[in-house]
């Protein structure tokens, strides 16, 4: 009877591999996990998005036109409306030339929660407070 | 002993980390450890059965049949088998298939966690 915290750090960007996006489906799972685990027990992961993972992460994606597969939009607005903890490195961002409000959102689908652009440092916390890394 | 779980993402051909990981299932489960083993991405393509062993390349599918023996639990993401063009049928057999809940199910109760990414 306990939550187990999980860090899932993505650092490599999205469409030129395919482990960054498992890593955001990885992340959702955590959703049905509980039909095998005891009443009780919970996953907690906090998908983290560092280094060359921040990229792909932006709104107004055409991935359906341009590759014939869903966005990663698509799979980070359900991260979102599933509750997860999405947290950004502000660092990275600021040396890609990122602005926060081209990051996708889940708002107009009824999503609680945003992603979060967070100092490094959080990440660090986050990683810190996780009995278990995934690097994607 | 301890339980250990390994995510699995590289393929089977073009790197050798698969292999390493499979020999390192093979010294753990040797050892007494329970050893739970999940692909995704590329090493599910991994789960066929028929493979030939040429010797220019690894080959998975008589260390995957071995691991089993020993009771090494191993399971692939059913959807990245599937695009991979892989079916249960064409499975080695005993290779558990299920979506990705089933890996963090055995990392909640794991002692230890190697999760060697793709790429």
């Amino acid at each position: 009877m306990a939550d187990v915290k999980l860090a899932m750090v993505v650092q490599n960007p999205q469409y030129k591999g395919e482990t960054p996006r498992l890593g955001i489906t990885h992340a959702i799972s955590y959703q049905t996990v509980e039909v095998l685990l005891e009443d009780g027990e919970t996953i907690t992961p906090t998908l983290c998005f560092v280094d060359k993972g921040v990229l792909g992460i932006t709104k107004n994606q055409k991935a359906m036109e341009a590759y014939g597969i869903t966005s990663t939009e698509g799979h980070l607005k359900n991260a979102l409306l599933v509750d997860l903890d999405v947290l950004v490195c502000k660092e990275d961002l600021a040396r890609y030339g990122i602005a926060e409000d081209q990051l996708v959102d889940a708002a107009e689908m009824g999503a609680d929660k945003s992603i979060q652009v967070v100092p490094y440092s959080e990440i660090q916390k986050a990683i810190s407070n996780a009995k278990h890394v995934l690097f994607f | 002993m301890g339980v250990l779980t390994i995510g699995c993402f590289p393929g089977l051909v073009g790197s050798a980390v698969y292999d390493f990981t499979l020999k390192l299932c093979d010294a753990a489960a040797a050892k007494g450890h329970k050893v739970n083993l999940w692909f995704s991405g590329n090493a599910a393509g991994s789960v066929k059965a028929h493979q030939k062993h040429l010797k220019d390349y690894s080959t998975g599918e008589k260390h995957l049949t071995a691991l089993l023996e020993k009771g090494v639990e191993i399971c692939t993401c059913e959807a990245c088998s599937l695009a991979r063009g892989v079916t249960k049928a064409d499975a080695i057999p005993g290779v558990q298939w299920n979506a990705m809940h089933w890996y963090l199910a055995k990392i909640y109760s794991t002692d230890r966690l190697l999760h060697i990414g793709g790429e």
